[in-house]
């Protein structure tokens, strides 16, 4: 017993004396309960995977891997597949990590490389942080009557003229790929910005004033200094504003216009994973319910995967400077 | 001498006597490189203006098309059916306030807990490893799939939809953030602080309830309050969790209305008077996860 080597202690006259028996049990019980609240986050993941895995058996065995690469969603004869929806996923958030990657970086730069006193940097940084606060039904919202409405005419007028091209091959209706890919850029834009901005204040400040005093311009000293030597970490901040693109729902369910065809057209409705889900979970039957696990089983595997690849990254990113340090 | 010492000599007597260029330490301001700096700084610029566009623009829209469409009816009534004209969202500020709280009442406890061994208990186990590994990777995780799974164990095995399903579900997403933000709060605690208390003889448990909780407090949370504020924002997993009613809430046992679902199902209904009620809601969601957020700045801002 831990307390034993107390037991000979000279006590008196002091006020002091050592943890009860009491203290011990309840340090032993606090200490499991904190274990078990762990090891409970490892076992809610674990039950994650299994429980939408398990719900999803059915329907793999049904379908098999053909679901994934099978266009049809039919409730009626029962033909179901998801290519479409992986194609709409994939499509808007490479579209959005464009947008998204560009101003983010661009961002990263303008609030890290002296453009701003720092009080007005820290403003602007608060601005964008609170781009990341609001709930994606608002942005949806937003981009039906605000975003749609101003984008039709620029997009009809380049069907209109340049219609060759297959990324104006339509024209836009309503909803469409064109503005759920630019709602989905706004939301990832401040995940980029702020790892960003993260990867580029670990670099020491010696390297900065080195290149300064080589006699570069600013934009010399960023692009060949700063950028290269924080590019991991900007890799990191793709790779997860990439993660959040592909799971984001609401605001592409009420943007996207769920319709399940493939079409390289910015302009042409599309369907995404996360809102065939959705859109469609609420009122599925038994059949269909099986056919949406099956598709949230796709999701759930696409995301991880992406996310691990990007913490993977920033990991091997932190590291590096570490060493250097 | 030799030849190659002659040449050596006379190249640094003509080095001697002709003045070198003098080397010009200003950048002429219409230089190609200077000239491609200050077009990049333009851009950057424009880029930054461009991207705070979104935000304002939102703000414009919730405070002219929702802020005029406020008021105490809007707050309190229950949402009107097709046709009629009026009524409000009461239910729906009900339903998302107390979903939030059974969420906030489930995660919290557990992602202090869990953030307490991964911060002092045992850092560098395999199990924290693990643990800490997996909440990043959770952070990503589509709010959907949390809808999805909690359908999956809750709504199927109790046969209704419920505002503590819905609870349930955005607790799963609250619970990285908690875990997170509370591990790096009592990581920062001073180590001198808790070696002093370790050597006065208090047990860790002690050291814990009475050294770190305490000094790391402000940081666990600020990391609760933004989890909160994310929660509130988020209604994916609430579309098949706790699904809509028109009614107030009676009981958690039953389909409950929030307010992201209700800007959802009427932003797209053809009738002026929903959209409306849209707008407001939307305004009065973005007032509430802005609150918190703010109180998140505010708690984060007292360091110790």
């Amino acid at each position: 017993m831990a307390s034993h080597q107390f037991d000979n202690v000279d006590r008196s006259g002091s006020v002091s004396g050592p943890p009860s028996e009491g203290d011990y049990a309840l340090d032993r019980g606090f200490r499991g309960i904190a274990w078990f609240s762990a090891a409970l986050i490892l076992a809610l993941v674990v039950y994650i995977v299994i429980e939408i895995g398990g719900k999803a058996m059915p329907a793999i065995a049904e379908h098999g891997l053909g679901f994934l690469t099978s266009t049809s969603w039919n409730v009626q004869t029962g033909q179901f597949g998801i290519l479409p929806q992986i194609w709409g996923t994939l499509y808007s958030s490479l579209l959005a990590l464009l947008l998204g990657g560009v101003f983010g970086i661009a961002i990263a730069i303008f609030l890290t490389q002296d453009f701003l006193p720092n009080r007005l940097a820290a403003v602007f940084r608060t601005i964008i942080e609170l781009l990341a606060a609001i709930p994606s039904v608002v942005f949806g919202l937003w981009g039906i009557y605000v975003l749609i409405p101003l984008l039709r005419p620029v997009a009809n007028w380049l069907h209109a003229n340049f219609g060759g091209v297959p990324f104006f091959g339509t024209s836009l209706s309503g909803p469409g790929l064109a503005p759920a890919a630019l709602v989905l850029a706004i939301m990832i834009l401040p995940t980029v910005a702020s790892i960003s901005v993260d990867a580029l204040r670990q670099i020491p400040y010696k390297v900065k004033e080195a290149a300064y005093g080589m006699g570069t311009t600013r934009w010399e000293a960023i692009l060949k200094v700063m950028l290269p030597t924080a590019s991991s970490g900007i890799l990191a901040a793709l790779v997860l504003g990439f993660g959040r693109a592909l799971g984001e729902t609401m605001a592409l369910a009420m943007l996207i216009g769920n319709s399940n065809q493939i079409s390289l057209s910015l302009f042409a409705p599309a369907n995404t994973l996360a809102a065939l889900l959705a859109s469609s979970f609420p009122e599925a039957g038994p059949v269909e319910i099986r056919a949406l696990m099956y598709a949230a089983l796709a999701l759930l595997a696409i995301t991880l995967i992406v996310n691990a690849v990007g913490l993977a990254v920033m990991k091997f990113a932190t590291r590096k400077f570490e060493a250097e340090r | 001498m030799s030849a190659t010492d002659l040449a050596v000599e006379s190249a640094i007597r003509d080095l001697e006597t002709t003045p070198a260029p003098k080397p010009s330490l200003h950048r002429a301001p219409l230089e190609l490189r200077a000239l491609k700096s200050g077009v990049l700084t333009g851009l950057t610029w424009i880029a930054a203006l461009l991207a705070s566009v979104p935000l304002f623009s939102v703000i414009y829209e919730l405070v002219v098309a929702g802020g005029s469409r406020l008021s105490w009816e809007t707050l309190t009534a229950l949402p009107p059916s097709a046709f009629d004209l009026g009524g409000g969202f009461g239910n729906a500020i009900v339903g998302t306030l107390v979903m939030v709280g059974i969420a906030t009442l489930i995660s919290l406890p557990l992602g202090i807990l869990a953030a307490v061994y991964l911060a002092i208990l045992d850092p560098d186990s395999r199990l924290a490893h693990t643990v800490r590994f997996l909440a990043k990777v959770l952070t990503g995780f589509p709010s959907i799939l949390a809808g999805v799974f909690v359908y999956a164990v809750m709504v199927v095995t109790m046969k209704t939809y419920s505002a503590l399903a819905g609870g349930v579900a955005l607790a799963v997403l609250m619970l990285p953030t908690v875990v997170l933000a509370a591990e790096q709060a009592m990581a920062m605690v001073p180590k001198k602080m808790k070696d002093a208390a370790y050597g006065i003889g208090c047990t860790r448990t002690q050291v814990i309830w009475k050294v770190v909780l305490p000094t790391g407090a402000p940081g666990i949370l600020t990391g609760a309050m933004l989890a909160i504020a994310g929660a509130a924002g988020n209604s994916a997993p609430l579309l098949f969790t706790a699904l809509f009613s028109d009614y107030y809430l009676r009981s958690l046992t039953e389909p409950t209305a929030s307010l992201a679902i209700l800007i959802f199902n009427f932003s797209g209904m053809p009738y002026e008077n929903q959209i409306q009620l849209a707008w407001a809601a939307s305004l009065v969601l973005v007032l509430i996860v802005l609150v918190f957020n703010i109180l998140a700045r505010i708690i984060g801002r007292q360091k110790y």
